[in-house]
């Protein structure tokens, strides 16, 4: 019931969004999406995102969670492949062993679409991706304190994803890409925090301690908003204020980060848009009903939100997709 | 008597702690600084203790199962489905009290299902914990639905990140729990009755313990702890993350059973050797952090620094360093 009634509330607010609502374009088609699953709250929201973006659009979706296994997705592939659906949308799990089905897709004739995660396989084999550039997210995360701090000297820690993952590595890049050459930010220090809050809150407690009780730390840069909203309660145990004593910015936009910015806890967040399926929607349309074949990457808007961006009205919004 | 007050001070754990705690000082020098802060003490120290605590408590109930020869790999899972019942009621507006004691019970529940596997139908503790371990996280899931559950109940947050005479509520959970329990086995039959059944299950119920029972009790005891764990780590962030509360700390806490002495085939063990193991495990992780090491090197520093430790604590060492292969049964006393 529950889950109707977030449905039923993000259907509401949907226009942010939908972006252009298409005229006929994909009415009636079907669309198989193989999902990886449930394992985070983002995964959830784009789930949720695509079919209000199918329903949108008049497409008759087919949906199934794959449950975090590689074989689960391709049994579901080969299952669309025999309905004879008009595209497939995949979010892959694993980059490797796609070339057999996405082969026999193509001897079918259907269009693969990838979202979010791309595959080790030749490109001619799917239609194109959709994806977020995650080194642009850390640089737009950066710019932004670049922009913020001026000429003042800053002292940045840095909260790591998990170790060695993809979307660790590729924001750590692009935030130093961004702070590069700027003489008067510095990262002092900077570990990981497997991208939970309790580990963002733990080690942001070390990190207070180890620069002189949070005083001369001047900016805390989260790989993503859970790590920041555990830093935040680290900043306010030791009796400073986020977001004022020390600035905070972070990626994802999920809805709790919009609330620590309606309490003036937090600065600035980097969205991570659920919505992969729109522009795949887009692409397929172009490319079905005008026969335009769209580039092999598309990639996603990286958008900044700051307080000045309605955070209350973009927490009730988010609330309601799942995350 | 007094030779074995003695070789208490010196184990393996207390120098392990000792060593531990001298390099975090040597690369952070302000690591023992403590000072009062907003009513409560605020240092390095304090977090290492703060930051133990869940662990610590989740070792108490751990070496009460290991110490009958099981394990218990379900903690973690059940730390989150507490977790998540606690918040998850708090936030349908429930009062606080009923929310803890349901999350409490959920704990005694998961429990009581690990002790009916593993004492009723003799299914190995590895393979019976092990569906908690993994259902149990679904349950998690299904509870906050997928996402994480804020809540801003001050009894839930209080036990997370309140304090007690200065100290952090954890701590204080920790420390009276690892009394508490201590004296409950050490003062009564009930510890040497453990002990029995894990040296020998049969011989223990031919001597007239019930055996069933004992273990039954000590599962449920071991999902109680990781229920107070749980809602611990919850309140903590103010929120039930159903995904990563509690993650692998059922190792954590098998680690920190097995530095405190105690020997995973059952038998003789000591609680507050385990708390201090897992004191020694969350030194190390607070040490990193002070440091400056970067990420990459976590992982590596821990497993070194534990492999020191096993290897101090092992036989060969004994007889080695001490020359005298009888100081080892005194020392892990």
């Amino acid at each position: 019931m529950k889950v109707l009634k977030q449905l039923a509330l993000a259907a509401s607010t949907v226009a942010l969004f939908a972006g252009v609502a298409q005229a006929d374009g994909l009415q009636g088609k079907v669309v198989g999406f193989s999902q990886i699953g449930s394992e985070s709250g983002w995964r959830a929201a784009e789930t949720s995102v695509t079919k209000l973006q199918a329903e949108e659009r008049g497409i008759d979706l087919k949906f199934a969670d794959a449950q975090q296994k590689q074989e689960n997705q391709i049994k579901a592939i080969r299952g669309f492949i025999a309905q004879g659906v008009d595209a497939i949308l995949v979010a892959p799990v694993v980059a490797t062993g796609w070339d057999a089905v996405l082969q026999e897709a193509k001897d079918a004739n259907i269009p693969v679409i990838l979202l979010d995660r791309g595959v080790d396989a030749s490109e001619d084999l799917y239609l194109t991706s959709v994806a977020s550039d995650q080194v642009k997210e850390g640089r737009v995360a950066g710019e932004w304190l670049v922009n913020t701090v001026g000429d003042k000297d800053c002292k940045i820690v840095e909260l790591q994803g998990t170790v060695g993952s993809t979307p660790a590595i590729n924001r750590k890049q692009g935030f130093e890409e961004a702070i590069a050459g700027k003489a008067n930010l510095t990262i002092a220090r900077s570990q990981t925090g497997d991208f939970t809050r309790s580990k963002g809150k733990e080690v942001m407690e070390g990190f207070i301690k180890a620069e002189n009780g949070g005083k001369d730390i001047c900016a805390v840069y989260a790989h993503n908003d859970d790590m920041a909203v555990g830093a935040i309660q680290a900043i306010k145990d030791a009796g400073l204020k986020p977001g004022t004593d020390i600035l905070v910015v972070s990626i994802d936009a999920v809805p709790d980060i919009f609330a620590a910015m309606v309490a003036g806890e937090a600065n600035a967040t980097v969205e991570l848009t659920p919505n992969m399926a729109g522009p795949a929607f887009d692409a397929l349309d172009a490319y079905l009903n005008g026969g335009t074949v769209p580039e092999k990457f598309i990639i996603t808007e990286s958008k900044l939100y700051t307080p000045a961006d309605n955070p209350q009205g973009e927490y009730d919004t988010r609330k309601g997709l799942g995350y | 008597m007094k030779t074995r007050v003695l070789s208490r001070l010196i184990s393996p754990q207390t120098m392990a702690l000792a060593a531990v705690l001298l390099v975090n000082w040597i690369l952070f020098p302000g690591f023992f600084d403590i000072e009062w802060k907003d009513g409560r003490l605020f240092g390095s120290l304090i977090d290492v203790l703060n930051r133990g605590a869940p662990v610590a408590i989740l070792a108490i109930g751990m070496t009460a199962v290991i110490a009958t020869k099981g394990v218990d790999l379900s903690v973690g899972a059940v730390m989150a489905i507490a977790g998540a019942t606690a918040a998850t009621m708090v936030e349908a507006g429930w009062p606080a009290h009923t929310a803890v004691a349901v999350a409490l019970l959920a704990g005694l529940a998961c429990g009581l299902w690990n002790g009916v596997l593993v004492a009723l139908l003799d299914i190995q503790p590895i393979i019976a914990t092990l569906v908690i371990m993994v259902a149990g996280r679904g349950i998690a899931q299904l509870i906050t639905e997928g996402s994480i559950v804020t809540f801003s109940d001050p009894t839930l947050i209080f036990i997370g990140t309140g304090s007690f005479l200065g100290l952090p509520m954890p701590v204080v959970i920790a420390a009276t729990l690892a009394v508490l329990a201590t004296l409950l086995v050490r003062r009564t039959a009930l510890g040497l009755l453990v002990e029995a059944v894990g040296v020998n299950r049969s011989a223990a119920r031919y001597a007239g313990i019930s055996a069933n029972v004992l273990l039954l009790a000590v599962y449920v005891f071991c999902g109680f702890c990781a229920a107070i764990a749980g809602m611990i780590v919850a309140g903590d962030i103010r929120g039930a993350d159903a995904n990563n509360a509690g993650l692998w700390l059922e190792l954590d806490a098998i680690l920190a059973v097995v530095i405190g002495g105690t020997s995973l085939l059952g038998g003789r063990f000591s609680i507050l050797m385990s708390v201090l193991g897992a004191v020694i495990i969350q030194a190390m992780n607070t040490g990193i952090l002070v440091s400056g090491f970067p990420p990459e090197f976590n992982l590596v520093v821990k497993s070194g620094v534990i492999i020191l430790i096993l290897v101090l604590q092992s036989p060969l060492s004994a007889t080695l360093f001490l020359r005298a292969p009888k100081a080892k049964t005194g020392a892990s006393k």
